[in-house]
């Protein structure tokens, strides 16, 4: 176990060396992808923490937003510094995560979804309508670049390299409260939602809670994400980001925590290796959601599994003749 | 006053379509347990086809109507076959389905008429009714609202009258058990989606001639008919069709008097809270564990 153990860091510890160089070999555009994917990466595991209880919310790409709009607001009007108003923005991307959970999940399932779109949607109208101060459908452009000492954070690379520390350390918060006794508990109340309240376990409480934690590290996603771009706008969050959640969810598998980042890293690889189709790259993606449906119902990360209890198979049982 | 009573007017008149894309949806949920996320899609859908075969080929406009029903009972057919009946045993699948449907049908809408500016359609019906010297009802608007409504009583009709809608109301209350009394329960999805995603495509040509018509147009519609479906009470036809005339006056009154933007901000919101305080709406049953 020990072994094994020391075998996945060092692997993890590999792969993030390869992370770290790997900017330095790409060309400017490649390395925005490089920057966003990251950022990607942050928010499907976010959004994996929230699905943790069985409840698929549509409200995450607008917490993101949430969390976007602190910031812009922060820095903007206020002055504030980036650092500063990065954790803050996914405080407050928490807070209206833990107002929110009042209504939204006296609902469950169907009713869910469909309440946490509404109420997503409304926020978002909200941001188009208002225009003091949120901007309108323009938004609030000319955001500031991070300043640390003489790193100059207008350049990919440095970017790069904060949301590369922001990510890897929520990552890791994420996995150990995944495998903690909470985490535990969360998977308890999607399988088991009544015997986990017959042990006394509060349902509300834990649905809440992961609510609460997905949005404030969504929240530090949508602060880097429109921190590099420089603008802030209500359309970044609509509806086709979270459809671009949920896919990437749903298509790298949500029974492990890997499988989210697969299917996030996987897709996002492919849509950038098919810009050049243009107009039918939305088509291309609902055929490769719909075969994955049909075809691969636990994800790409069942594959690797798959192969191994095939190989398994061939070597222990001869097939009858 | 005169303001108060055009509001009123144009306010029904947009609950025909709100009805007919709403009661699709509840349709295909109610037998099917479906999510159908393109249905704002099937909307444009047949708004396309009319755009397509009567603005640019010149078919007249009452074929291309009946084209867009046949066009988007087809689209539904074929996805109740390839995708939803494959996928029942999983509860997202059909959604997640649902949701490739709609970029698949966004991206044909751009393959077939360009990623250009909206399109419109030129009313077929020109002229204006005039009553009481100042209500103003095009003829076009009220060409509309006389289909829906008889589309919506021939539903009605087909629904309660006849055994293929004793037998759908059959399987929406109970799959296992209609199953049991020997109703094909996949035929009677099959009929399902086929007049719900009729009904989304006859919504659309109606509204073809009275609307931008771009690719994204669907986002709109679906959430109108998620709010309708809402208030109306989930599986509540009846329901539903209450809730699109509320639902209608309201937005057209909010969005004369305010903004659109502020109608649908409270749309939402009162749907929000018809899901907290009272989640079977306003015409559901409620339905033990």
């Amino acid at each position: 176990m020990a072994a094994s153990r020391l075998v996945k860091g060092l692997l993890l510890a590999m792969m993030l060396a390869a992370l770290m160089v790997l900017p330095h070999f790409l060309k400017y555009h490649h390395q925005d992808f490089l920057i966003f994917l990251t950022i990607n990466v942050l928010v499907v595991v976010s959004y994996r923490l929230v699905t943790l209880t069985g409840e698929w919310s549509l409200i995450h790409a607008v917490m993101m937003g949430v969390g976007a709009y602190t910031s812009a607001l922060l820095t903007k009007h206020l002055g504030i510094s980036f650092w500063i108003s990065l954790p803050l923005s996914g405080i407050v991307a928490a807070a209206i995560a833990a107002v929110l959970c009042f209504p939204l999940f006296r609902m469950t399932q169907f009713y869910f979804l469909i309440g946490s779109f509404a109420a997503g949607e409304a926020i978002r109208l909200c941001w188009i309508h208002f225009i003091q101060p949120f901007g309108g459908t323009g938004g609030i452009s000319g955001l500031a670049v991070p300043e640390l000492g003489s790193i100059d954070f207008f350049e990919p690379i440095p970017y790069f390299y904060l949301v590369l520390v922001v990510v890897t350390l929520s990552l890791i918060v994420l996995y150990r409260i995944e495998t903690s006794r909470i985490g535990l508990t969360l998977h308890a109340v999607h399988w088991k939602a009544p015997l986990a309240e017959s042990v006394g376990v509060n349902t509300w409480n834990y649905r809440s809670l992961a609510f609460v934690i997905g949005s404030f590290f969504v929240g530090l996603a949508g602060t880097l994400k429109v921190h590099y771009l420089g603008t802030v706008t209500p359309n970044q969050f609509d509806i086709s980001l979270m459809v671009f959640i949920l896919i990437w969810v749903i298509v790298g598998g949500y029974r492990t925590f890997y499988g989210a980042i697969i299917g996030a890293v996987v897709l996002s690889v492919l849509d950038e290796a098919i810009r050049d189709l243009d107009v039918l790259r939305p088509a291309i993606y609902g055929a490769l959601l719909i075969a994955s449906i049909r075809f691969l119902p636990s994800g790409l990360e069942s594959i690797p599994q798959r192969i191994i209890a095939r190989f398994r198979c061939d070597s222990r049982t001869e097939p009858m003749p | 006053m005169d303001l108060l009573l055009q509001s009123l007017v144009n306010g029904l008149i947009q609950s025909g379509f709100f009805a007919l894309a709403a009661v699709g949806l509840v349709l295909i949920f109610g037998v099917m347990g479906v999510v159908n996320f393109a249905h704002g899609e099937l909307v444009m859908a047949g708004a396309y086809t009319v755009w397509y075969l009567h603005a640019q080929i010149g078919l007249p406009y009452p074929v291309t109507i009946m084209a867009a029903l046949a066009i988007c009972t087809g689209i539904g057919l074929l996805m109740e076959q390839f995708l939803f009946k494959p996928t029942r045993d999983d509860p997202l699948g059909g959604l997640i389905c649902s949701i490739g449907v709609l970029f698949i049908l966004q991206v044909a809408a751009t393959l077939l008429g360009g990623d250009g500016p909206s399109k419109q359609v030129p009313p077929p019906y020109e002229g204006t009714m005039i009553l009481f010297d100042t209500l103003r009802i095009p003829y076009q608007r009220v060409f509309s609202l006389v289909v829906s409504v008889a589309a919506l009583a021939v539903l009605w009709y087909f629904l309660t009258r006849s055994r293929f809608g004793w037998a759908l109301r059959a399987v929406s209350l109970d799959r296992e058990a209609a199953s049991l009394q020997g109703i094909d329960s996949n035929r009677i999805s099959l009929i399902a989606i086929g007049v719900g995603a009729g009904l989304a495509g006859l919504a659309g040509a109606l509204m073809a001639p009275l609307t931008n018509i771009n690719p994204h147009m669907g986002h709109n519609v679906i959430i109108t008919a998620f709010i309708v479906t809402i208030v109306g009470g989930v599986g509540s036809l009846s329901g539903a069709v209450i809730a699109a005339v509320l639902y209608a006056l309201f937005h057209t009154f909010v969005s004369t008097y305010f903004s659109g933007t502020i109608a649908t901000i409270g749309g939402l919101l009162i749907m929000v809270v018809v899901l907290i305080l009272r989640p079977t709406g306003i015409m559901g049953r409620r339905v033990s564990e």
